[in-house]
């Protein structure tokens, strides 16, 4: 079996005393895509920024290729509110920071686009580059790094090229078409050479055309970076189409997990989501 | 334009300032007022461009400007003043121990060295401030992070004028002495001040250009996103801070010789508005706006419009309301149509380029022709 990438174990975040995510627990295995469905509401971006460190968990732990990441118990005030389950299971509180997830090797775009909207396309793939570089301050600011800042600017060429948007390269991210926004954003997150990639609603805004052809570049960047990819869509089609297995939430909740066939069939499933939102 | 042509502009342009400038510094004494009107305006564009570095490029709405200024004020203040005057000068209060030994341990420098080091000791000891107050107070977002480091602004200027700082900053009696730009003959009195400008101005552009300054654009863009890209909000936040500090006790330290006498109040919040006055005017994330603003703003305000501060009698008759102090009305009207026009200030976010200047004529043209606009209209920034 393939190597574990992300393991999320009995995750709860409980705000106040509204529980957007409830005991989830979900793998991600080396070069599998896996996809997050369910209702508006259901807690897949809360998972997403939780497993992002946007968010500190009330309870439960993140391990990114066996190593612990995130990892909390309901301490102060949450002692006293906690309505979820295990809370004694867990003993140590890490909090990173985002930063030090990208860092780690997680990158995620975002549900409604968080592109640097005045800078150009290509520094917004450069900046990307910055966490990994070895200058500092002084090194940088008097040029002492020409070396790296050279390599810096030809791997963003290089991946401004693969992902075919090198003709763009100097025009303004925000004056950008939607779907090239989209793709800006995954080259973007690519840039900062992860090993696990986050898609919150990457066909959102998309027509079916778009959609279709969004399907087969996931499996491809798939393929061509070795990443694991972990996807939050409402795209029945295109989650059926790429999937390896699919997680589906409702409530905060896990209902279903399974290959596509096996969630399809899912009578909860179909009560909770696909009956209802079915567009 | 093409690259050499704008190089050789960029020549040229240099190689003109620096002889207007030491023209100028031959009529030092006829054209006093645009002599200083220089130095304090080649002043405020270093605080302008540190304080654009910090509120324009990394989104940090800081008003913490005067209490650094001071901080580099009197620290150059105390390093430059003459050893032979300076017990004179605190005749009320006597000097500390500390204070004269430093002095006298530095007393076989001679004067330029001195004061360089005096203003990079007033950056310095202004940049250890910012990184201890930054810690808690770059937690905050914009409103709040302006509230907390104009509260520090003050704390600073009270704890210079309270009695018991009188053995180091002389109280509220303030420090005078202090040797002013160039040398008995007026030499070196712009050169030195638009010298120090074009170094700082200089090196923070370079930041501004480099991985880090992308680094800061990226979190005044959008912090989530920076995150995201794996970028440390607090680090990069506390560099921006620590670095703009510095550079604006440095201006403060030139403020310090520019006035030749500073005390506690020099420093007020109005000093810190001025400044964010040049920022939004000259356009909020553009070096060369601030640089522009620093000059037009401390011209118009000191010079240009003194004359309706006299009052004018044309024949019989009294020109109304031109008074001391009706200058600054008109400024402020002056400010308010800047403002209405040109929304993101003079450049908005645009550095200056040679190719503005012929696209400048063009737009001037195409206003006073009136031809109805058919390029729909040009990009302002």
């Amino acid at each position: 079996m393939a190597e574990n990438v992300l393991h999320v174990e009995n995750v709860t975040m409980q705000f106040g005393g509204v529980i957007a995510v409830n005991s989830l627990t979900m793998d991600v295995n080396q070069g599998e895509i896996v996809a997050l469905i369910g209702p508006n509401g259901a807690g897949k971006t809360t998972a997403f920024n939780v497993i992002t460190a946007v968010y500190e968990p009330t309870n439960g732990k993140v391990a990114f290729y066996h190593k612990p990441m995130v990892e909390n118990y309901p301490k102060g005030k949450m002692k006293k509110l906690y309505a979820g389950q295990n809370s004694s299971a867990y003993t140590q509180s890490i909090s990173p920071t985002p930063d030090k997830i990208t860092r780690l090797g997680i990158a995620r775009t975002f549900q409604n686009i968080r592109l640097f909207k005045s800078l150009s396309v290509f520094e917004n793939v450069l900046i990307a580059k910055h966490m990994r570089a070895k200058q500092n301050v002084f090194s940088a600011t008097f040029g002492l790094n020409a070396k790296e800042e050279a390599r810096m600017r030809a791997e963003t060429i290089a991946l401004l090229e693969e992902q075919d948007l090198m003709h763009l390269k100097d025009e303004i991210a925000g004056s950008l078409p939607y779907g090239l926004q989209r793709r800006l954003e995954i080259a973007r997150a690519l840039a900062t050479r992860p090993k696990l990639l986050l898609l919150d609603e990457p066909a959102a805004g998309m027509n079916p055309q778009e959609t279709e052809d969004l399907g087969a570049f996931i499996t491809q960047i798939r393929d061509k970076y070795k990443l694991s990819i972990l996807v939050i869509e409402h795209h029945m089609d295109l989650v059926m189409e790429v999937a390896d297995r699919i997680y589906v939430l409702d409530f905060g909740k896990l209902i279903a997990q399974g290959t596509p066939s096996e969630v399809q069939d899912n009578p909860d499933v179909i009560t909770a989501y696909l009956g209802v939102d079915e567009e | 334009m093409k690259k050499s042509t704008k190089t050789l502009c960029s020549c040229i342009a240099l190689a003109l300032l620096v002889g207007f400038l030491l023209y100028m510094e031959t009529l030092k004494t006829t054209q006093g007022m645009a002599v200083s009107i220089l130095q304090k305006g080649a002043i405020f564009s270093i605080a302008a461009v540190s304080m654009n570095l910090l509120n324009g490029f990394t989104g940090l709405f800081s008003l913490g400007q005067a209490g650094f200024m001071a901080i580099g004020a009197y620290v150059t203040a105390i390093f430059t003043i003459p050893t032979e005057k300076i017990v004179a000068v605190y005749y009320m209060n006597g000097v500390s121990e500390g204070i004269m030994s430093i002095k006298r341990a530095l007393s076989f420098l001679p004067e330029p060295v001195l004061v360089l080091l005096a203003l990079i000791a007033g950056g310095l000891v202004a940049a250890g401030f910012a990184a201890l107050v930054g810690i808690p107070v770059l937690r905050l977002k914009s409103d709040y992070l302006a509230i907390a480091t104009l509260g520090f602004s003050e704390i600073i200027r009270a704890l210079i004028s309270s009695p018991q700082m009188d053995k180091i900053t002389n109280g509220s009696y303030g420090l005078k002495n202090i040797p002013g730009f160039g040398g008995e003959n007026g030499l070196g009195c712009l050169l030195v001040p638009f010298g120090i400008a074009a170094l700082c101005i200089v090196i923070m552009v370079l930041l501004i250009r480099s991985s880090y300054g992308r680094a800061f654009k990226a979190i005044a863009e959008d912090e989530v996103a920076a995150e995201a890209m794996g970028i440390n909000l607090a680090h990069h936040k506390e560099m921006a801070f620590v670095i703009s500090s510095f550079f604006t006790a440095v201006a403060g330290g030139l403020l310090a010789m520019y006035m030749r006498s500073i005390e506690a109040k020099t420093f007020q919040v109005i000093l810190t508005y001025d400044i964010l006055l040049i920022v939004v005017i000259g356009g909020i994330g553009s070096v060369t706006g601030s640089v522009i603003g620093a000059f037009l703003v401390t011209a118009s305000k000191e010079w240009w419009l003194r004359f309706f501060d006299t009052p004018l009698k044309i024949g019989n008759f009294q020109v109304p309301l031109l008074r001391t102090g009706f200058r600054m009305v008109i400024f402020s009207l002056l400010l308010m149509a800047v403002v209405l026009f040109w929304r993101r200030g003079l450049m908005g976010n645009r550095e200056f380029n040679w190719d503005d200047i012929p696209r400048f004529g063009r737009w001037v043209k195409r206003k006073f022709t009136k031809t109805p606009a058919t390029e729909g209209g040009e990009r302002n920034g």
